[in-house]
């Protein structure tokens, strides 16, 4: 604990020195309402996809049934706070979503955990979601196909970047622990780590619950921002795009899924300009990265003030 | 009674429209292991090369089928080729990335040069409806029941009685063990792409004379739903994706002629999270066991 205090306190000035430099820009006019609202998207895909990439690249099970998830948060969200439009029933509906959406990935993770892998996986939890979108499609509640729109707006961007540095202190704290090391043991040989006496199945089922908890965080930030939400936003393409986003970055790195974010993020406020080519050329870029950079930007390198400190403190390697 | 037997002609014509892009998932993902995301994309090329020559040239029917399952495998040979040949040695998920970015530029390419209006599919032929019984079946559905199993076959006896099956099949057992004994897997697996996409092709030009409709995004569904066929038969089976695929459309088709077709989707992905929690690999998919 002692020895880590350092890093503990530097990461924690990295972060209020963030908050203040964007509250600076904003009040500078550097950042305009134009680019506070990317820099917000950017922030809740953060929290999307360093959640996929727990279940996928940590835990190492292949889940494409994030956005619904997602969707359950965001309806949290949009029905409560419609009923009380305060700062505290945005809480409280944050809290439900995410109770709501780790109950959800518990049933789900159990009942497929168990007996499906790979692919087969995927298709299961994409089915999951879909049930799940299919649901709230025709519930009277949630205003069916036409979505919920005039959401009381109570979230800015202070309370993404709260939530996205919190989300990612929690995964990267839970990745590193010792329950964390269970489940990357899961990932890099599934019957070894049975062997060594580690429940693997609880711990997938773990993974994907806390990372169905991230998403919904994620959605009722979406909903509360956005203002407007509807079943065809979590759809199978809401999923793909978080995906791309993890594989993009680096399976395994969340320094990677932070500059994936960023990057594609920025990729597509500026594609903006080119209209109906703008898909186009993404599709293409994507396509190319993946061929050049097959593991991902980053690979599973990962961002640590500890190992920027020994990288100086051996010049001769530069 | 008539009601049933009807519902079911109507099940096995959309049935067998699934089973055919069923077919093409399953060999592709049988010798690659990779879920070819753009193979529903490719389905919408057939369907708009076969509205280009029937409304152009007045192709008929079998010449109209002919043409778009040669443009649809060559366009599946050129992505294998260009796409997913330089990822041949790479993680699986980033060809899947591959795979999602080559199905987005299909969508957004074709919506770029055509428009993304749907638009409606000139007649082949006549419709006659017979009427057997009370039971009313168009020529149109007998033709896509017919066409659709006489591919089923030709692909079956394609991949059991051919040299180039033998190598398919090979290959989709063990690439390195394939090649050691002398098959071309780059070639193999050009083939396995051309054969997929000129079934999806075929299955395009069926559904544009089916719903009579097509537009850029129409591969996006019928897409996913042949995706769950495939691993719902078990995936890299012939008969388990044709069989999947004519599962998928009864039960959509069943729960829509009883009133629940809000839920349809829900029902289908139920279903195969039940029969994939009783059979993890599908109907017909080896179940291996795990060896240390």
């Amino acid at each position: 604990m002692k020895a880590n205090l350092k890093y503990i306190l530097s990461w924690l000035v990295i972060m209020i020195a963030g908050f203040y430099l964007i509250n600076a820009l904003i009040m500078v006019g550097v950042i305009d309402d134009f680019i506070e609202n990317m820099l917000v998207t950017i922030g809740i895909n953060i929290i999307l996809a360093t959640g996929l990439n727990l279940i996928i690249g940590f835990s190492g099970q292949f889940s494409l049934g994030h956005a619904g998830f997602m969707a359950i948060g965001a309806y949290a969200t949009a029905i409560i706070t419609q009923h009380v439009s305060t700062e505290l029933g945005f809480i409280v509906s944050l809290l439900v979503g995410m109770a709501l959406a780790a109950l959800i990935a518990l049933v789900v993770g159990t009942a497929t955990f168990t007996r499906l892998k790979g692919d087969y996986l995927a298709i299961a939890t994409l089915g999951a979601a879909e049930i799940i979108r299919n649901i709230i499609n025709n519930l009277k509640i949630t205003g069916g196909s036409a979505g919920m729109f005039n959401i009381p707006q109570l979230c800015s961007w202070p309370t993404v970047y709260i939530l996205v540095c919190l989300t990612t202190l929690v995964l990267m704290n839970f990745i590193r622990s010792k329950n964390g090391r269970a489940i990357k043991a899961v990932r890099e040989d599934e019957i070894a780590a049975e062997a060594m006496g580690i429940n693997t199945t609880k711990w997938k089922v773990a993974a994907f619950v806390i990372g169905a908890t991230t998403a919904a965080i994620a959605g009722s930030l979406h909903a509360s921002y956005i203002q407007t939400i509807s079943p065809s936003n979590f759809g199978i393409m809401e999923s793909i795009s978080i995906l791309v986003i993890v594989v993009l970055g680096g399976v395994g790195s969340m320094t990677g899924t932070f500059l994936a974010a960023v990057v594609l993020g920025v990729l597509d406020t500026v594609l903006q300009n080119f209209g109906a080519l703008r898909m186009v050329i993404y599709a293409i870029a994507l396509i190319l990265i993946m061929i050049f950079k097959p593991s991902g930007l980053l690979g599973n390198w990962e961002f640590s003030l500890k190992n920027l400190g020994k990288h100086f403190g051996k010049k001769e390697r530069g | 009674m008539q009601i049933v037997l009807q519902q079911i002609i109507n099940a096995l014509s959309l049935g067998s429209i699934y089973a055919l892009l069923a077919l093409g998932y399953s060999m592709v993902y049988g010798i690659i292991k990779l879920i070819n995301f753009a193979h529903g994309d490719i389905y919408m090329l057939g369907a708009f090369c076969a509205y280009y020559v029937i409304s152009l040239w007045h192709f008929n029917f079998i010449i109209a089928l002919l043409t778009a399952m040669i443009v649809s495998a060559l366009a599946g040979v050129v992505i294998e080729y260009f796409a997913y040949r330089p990822l041949r040695k790479s993680p699986r998920i980033a060809v899947l990335i591959t795979a999602i970015g080559v199905s987005f530029l299909l969508e957004n390419g074709m919506s770029y040069l055509v428009g993304s209006n749907a638009r409606s599919f000139p007649q082949v032929m006549e419709q006659v409806n017979y009427n057997i019984g009370g039971i009313v079946i168009s020529n149109i559905q007998i033709l896509i029941l017919a066409t659709a199993l006489i591919l089923m076959v030709l692909l079956q006896v394609t991949i059991k009685k051919t040299k180039m099956g033998r190598a398919m099949r090979a290959v989709s057992v063990d690439p390195d063990a394939a090649e050691l004994v002398g098959v071309n897997v780059n070639h193999t697996i050009s083939f396995t792409f051309a054969l997929g996409s000129a079934l999806a092709g075929a299955g395009g030009i069926l559904i544009g004379m089916y719903y009579n409709q097509i537009d850029p995004l129409m591969g996006m569904t019928p897409g996913i739903k042949a995706f769950v066929a495939a691993v719902l038969g078990g995936i890299g089976s012939v008969p388990g994706a044709s069989l999947g695929g004519f599962l998928i459309g009864i039960l959509e088709t069943f729960f829509q002629s009883i009133g629940l077709s809000a839920y349809k989707d829900a029902v289908v992905y139920f279903v195969l999270i039940v029969i994939l929690l009783f059979l993890p690999a599908g109907i017909f998919g080896k179940n291996t066991k795990e060896k240390v």
